[in-house]
């Protein structure tokens, strides 16, 4: 019977849908119970009162009702601690699978008051027992407070947060306070990398891959570094200078191409395909190569650089991923 | 778990149970303030908590102590030290913020254990010490990265919000009597007056200053020599000890001749006996209880809480002139093995005069002439202590003169009987009422002479008349030994006492005395009428709610009402000086676009505008922001003008 209670309470509760932009946190938002704790304490009060009321304890009275009432404000406390927040979520940078997603979210406190001890987390299996590592920090005063929530990514497509509890139990520990958080903000999760496959070079289907021996001659200019490219390209003197890390950019003749198509894979399963499809992309925009990618459904032509290895590898993320996937 | 977490606690135990420290044995004391360093150094040097194997060693330990020195593991006291040792002990075991929370609930019973035996003004003010103490801990346990500062602020707010809450509680909860159950033996002390007098137990009491109690007189006040307040009435005498004996409760006595009534109002500190006091003869009584045939006033219960009752005595009054034959022969009883001399001496005195009047005369006189001396520190006496004392050492206390005046009554055929109760009192110019301490605790004689019924003789007035005059200081000659109260202490010092006093029978009164009666005389007062206990739970559930209600109006306010962005308000201001100048804001520009398209037009603005400009952005999209950048922005921006004088012309 509780367990049918609590299916209703969560689908009132969760009837609002995925939103977007900013949040704020107004009374309907939140929501506000004892937590076991509480319960313990209000226990303890009625032996006290019991004590009092039996040994005629005037001071007694005093303290006990001194404690009750403070029971009671720490409410209105940890209610006032969430109490018109604005939420906004900000981008999450695309990983691979079994890497670590980072959504950031802002709390924006525009408050004379400093909020202590919020804690995020994915909304867990019950009220009562919180998940053991939620991530906890402050919003202090008339700040904007960014934070990164953690979310392991398992599969490649889209990694949402789903809804998130965001809760307190600041000052006294007597109240649980909370609201749902539901963004619909995603981020990309691209299979994860084999470790070990060679580039398919010189048997590309249709014989234009070649290998783009020139291309590391020619050097083209520097940029700047960005995550995945390989080691050797980076400009260390120029890092030694002090100039931060830039990459060596080299031209490659065009003509030079390299097909990465998906049924020159030599796995068998559609994800392990995928995953050699990765490492290809990864490995071919390290050795500066000009590659193109191609799936079943749709292809890419050649070209070079973050962007379009960004696109290859999105593309492959996506592939054969159900459309109604927001 | 946090070091300085840790810290809290171990000061919050100290806290709670220091004030225990007075009454308990010392090995529990030093067994506290043993664990409570121990786990501090643990806590200090990081090292690991005892094994629980040895824990539970200490633990045996302690409970074999208790049932060693207390001999037994029930009541009240073995269970504050139990409660005290549990926290102790609790303390070493502190691994999860659960065990934490035990601790403290442990020490907020453990504050509550401290009333039984002191509900002062300084207790009080202690409690709301020891609980900030507390709170703070509680805030540190639930948000560990605080800050000290804010985690006293949070611990005040919540303690001050909980105040006048608190309060209303207090006034509105329906006060049931208690007790609920029976209470253990040992609940209550016991302090006052016995039901057996022997030589030595009234100068014992006059060491005392603790108040007995206190009295409010209606109109007129007796003089001093009238301020007689009964006690316990003692009949029977083995030699050296007198006993009240059997009290008739069916008889009532028969006043006959009242005159000279007086009004007033007592306020009895809890003695755990029966007996209340009243000056000589009652008749009125505010509260139920029984007049004995010896008048004393006795109730069902024993006075184990302040107790208030308003009576009325009169001072002029003829008392059970027609006494029952068996009243008079245990007025009679004598032991006739003690004390030959006295006996013979009585026997002399019988022998000269058959008035019975006569012989309470000669006695007086005789205790008056014989150069007795009045004095705390008499010598002691032996098997015939009345012969020794009348005939040999001379010197002795109210309690001997009593006692020796009543066994020459008896053994000169005059029924007697001693009566013990309090004497005098202090006036309290502050409160307009006297206190009666332990200090003024006195023993009498009454005899009964046919036609006048049962007389009161004060044969220590016979000695010591200032004793019953000014009291007990003004009747000793060296009073070094005297409580400092019964003492002459300087003036000032005595006004601070009396200041200090009568605000402390207002907090006995309104704060500890707080029954079922004065809130119904309390809430009458205010203006409720017609008053139920129902009425008054439903009155403090307003009052309650619609008090949360209020802090939660003032505490939410801030945070919905939408602040004006004073910097953006302060920067429209400036922009519309500009329009005004015919160089309004395109609406797609930003600050800095706009200030530097100004800036080309018009040059001599360009330093301060471009500054304003760029510290507008700064402080809108900059993210962090500092009060004092804003407020030194709106200056500036509120001073601008799109006209500046030049220097030369102004």
């Amino acid at each position: 019977m509780f367990a049918s209670f609590k299916q209703k309470f969560r689908d009132w509760a969760f009837k609002r849908t995925a939103e977007t932009g900013t949040v704020t946190l107004t009374q309907r938002r939140i929501f506000i119970i004892p937590t076991r704790q509480g319960f313990t304490l209000c226990f303890v009060l009625v032996l006290m009162l019991l004590g009092d009321i039996n040994y005629n304890l005037s001071l007694g009275y005093v303290l006990t009702f001194l404690l009750t009432m403070m029971a009671v404000m720490s409410m209105l406390h940890a209610f006032r601690n969430l109490a018109h927040l604005e939420i906004r979520p900000g981008r999450a940078e695309p990983v691979f699978c079994g890497e670590t997603a980072q959504f950031m979210l802002h709390f924006n406190n525009r408050s004379r008051l400093s909020r202590f001890q919020l804690c995020l987390v994915q909304t867990g299996a019950s009220f009562w027992s919180t998940t053991p590592n939620p991530l906890a920090f402050d919003a202090p005063a008339r700040q904007d407070t960014g934070v990164a929530l953690s979310i392991p990514a398992t599969r490649r497509g889209w990694l949402q947060t789903g809804r998130l509890t965001l809760y307190t139990e600041f000052p006294l520990g007597l109240f649980y306070a909370w609201s749902y958080l539901h963004f619909d903000t995603r981020c990309l999760v691209y299979p994860r990398p084999l470790d070990d496959a060679p580039l398919p070079l010189g048997d590309a289907p249709d014989g234009s891959g070649k290998r783009s021996v020139a291309g590391d001659e020619d050097f083209a200019g520097l940029r700047k570094y960005v995550a995945g490219d390989a080691l050797p390209r980076v400009d260390w003197k120029a890092y030694a200078r002090e100039r931060g890390l830039q990459v060596k950019q080299f031209s490659t003749p065009v003509g030079e191409e390299l097909w990465l198509d998906f049924s020159a894979a030599p796995d068998r399963t559609e994800e392990d395909k995928l995953a050699r499809m990765t490492r290809w992309v990864l490995d071919a925009e390290a050795r500066g190569l000009r590659y193109g990618l191609r799936l079943p459904d749709n292809e890419l032509p050649c070209n070079y650089g973050i962007a379009h290895r960004d696109e290859c590898l999105r593309r492959i993320a996506l592939f054969n991923l159900p459309q109604d996937n927001p | 778990m946090n070091k300085f977490l840790t810290y809290g606690l171990l000061l919050s135990i100290l806290m709670v149970i220091a004030p225990h420290a007075d009454h308990l044995p010392l090995w529990v004391s030093s067994i506290c303030v043993g664990l409570l360093s121990w786990r501090g150094y643990l806590a200090y040097s990081g090292n690991p908590l005892p094994k629980r194997w040895l824990l539970t060693l200490v633990t045996i330990a302690c409970i074999a102590g208790i049932v060693i020195s207390f001999r037994t593991l029930f009541g009240r006291e073995v269970g504050v030290t139990l409660l005290m040792l549990l926290a102790a002990l609790k303390l070493m075991e502190l691994r999860q913020a659960r065990d934490a929370m035990v601790l403290i609930y442990l020490c907020c019973f453990i504050i509550i254990t401290n009333f039984f035996y002191s509900q002062s003004i300084p207790t009080a003010l202690y409690l709301f010490a020891s609980l900030m103490v507390i709170l703070t801990t509680w805030v540190h346990l639930q948000a560990q990265n605080m800050a000290l500062k804010p985690r006293l602020r949070v611990a005040a707010v919540l303690l001050l919000q909980a105040v006048p809450l608190m309060l209303i509680l207090f006034v509105l909860f329906p006060r049931v009597q208690g007790p609920l159950w029976g209470l253990p033996q040992d609940a209550y002390s016991s302090s006052g007056l016995d039901d057996k007098m022997s030589p030595g137990s009234l100068s014992r009491l006059s060491l005392s200053d603790a108040v007995a109690f206190r009295v409010t007189y209606n109109d007129k006040v007796p003089r001093r020599d009238q301020m007689y307040w009964r006690g316990p009435v003692l009949w029977e005498y083995d030699g050296r000890t007198w006993t009240a004996g059997r009290t008739l409760y069916s008889v009532t006595p028969e006043f006959t001749g009242l005159d000279q009534a007086i009004d007033y109002t007592v306020t009895l500190e809890p003695h755990n006996k029966t007996w209340l006091f009243a000056l000589d003869v009652p008749d009125k009584l505010s509260i139920p209880a029984t007049l004995t045939q010896d008048f004393q006033i006795l109730r069902k219960e024993p006075v184990n809480a302040r107790i208030r009752y308003a009576a009325r005595s009169n001072l002029v009054y003829r008392a059970n002139p027609r006494e029952s034959e068996r009243q008079i022969r245990r007025a009679l009883q004598l032991p006739r093995q003690f004390n030959p001399r006295a006996q013979q001496l009585a026997a002399e005195w019988r022998a000269a005069s058959g008035d019975d009047a006569a012989i309470v005369n000669t006695a007086l006189q005789y205790f008056n002439r014989q150069n007795f001396i009045y004095t705390l520190e008499p010598p002691l006496l032996g098997l015939n202590g009345i012969d020794e004392f009348m005939f040999t050492t001379r010197q002795g206390f109210c309690e001997h003169y009593a006692s020796a005046f009543v066994f020459l009554m008896r053994a000169a055929n005059v029924p007697a009987r001693v009566v013990t109760g309090y004497l005098g009192g202090e006036f309290n110019d502050f409160g307009n009422y006297y206190i009666v301490r332990q200090s003024d605790a006195h023993a009498w004689a009454e005899v009964w002479l046919a036609g006048r019924g049962w007389v009161r003789v004060d044969p220590t007035g016979a000695i010591a008349p200032e004793r019953v005059q000014r009291g007990l200081s003004a009747a000793l000659s060296d009073n070094a030994i005297l409580p400092f109260m019964a003492r002459n202490p300087p003036q000032w010092m005595l006004n601070l006492r009396m200041n200090w006093d009568a605000l402390a029978n207002q907090w006995n009164q309104w704060v500890l005395g707080y029954d079922s009666e004065r809130q119904f005389a309390f809430l009458t007062r205010l203006g409720m009428e017609s008053l139920t206990w129902q009425k008054i739970a439903l009155n403090m559930m307003l009052g309650v709610g619609l008090a949360i209600g209020l802090f939660a109006l003032f505490m939410l306010r801030h945070l919905i009402a939408r602040q004006p962005d004073k910097v953006q308000a302060a920067w429209l201001k400036l922009c519309r000086k500009l329009e005004k100048s015919g160089l309004p804001r395109a609406p797609h520009e930003g600050a800095q676009n706009y200030a530097a398209r100004v800036a080309a037009v018009r040059p001599e603005l360009e330093g301060n505008l471009l500054d304003l400009a760029a510290r507008y952005s700064a402080l809108r999209y900059g993210g962090k922001t500092n009060e004092q950048q804003e407020q030194e922005f709106i200056r500036r921006a509120t001073k601008f003008s799109a006209f500046p004088r030049k220097r030369e012309s102004g």
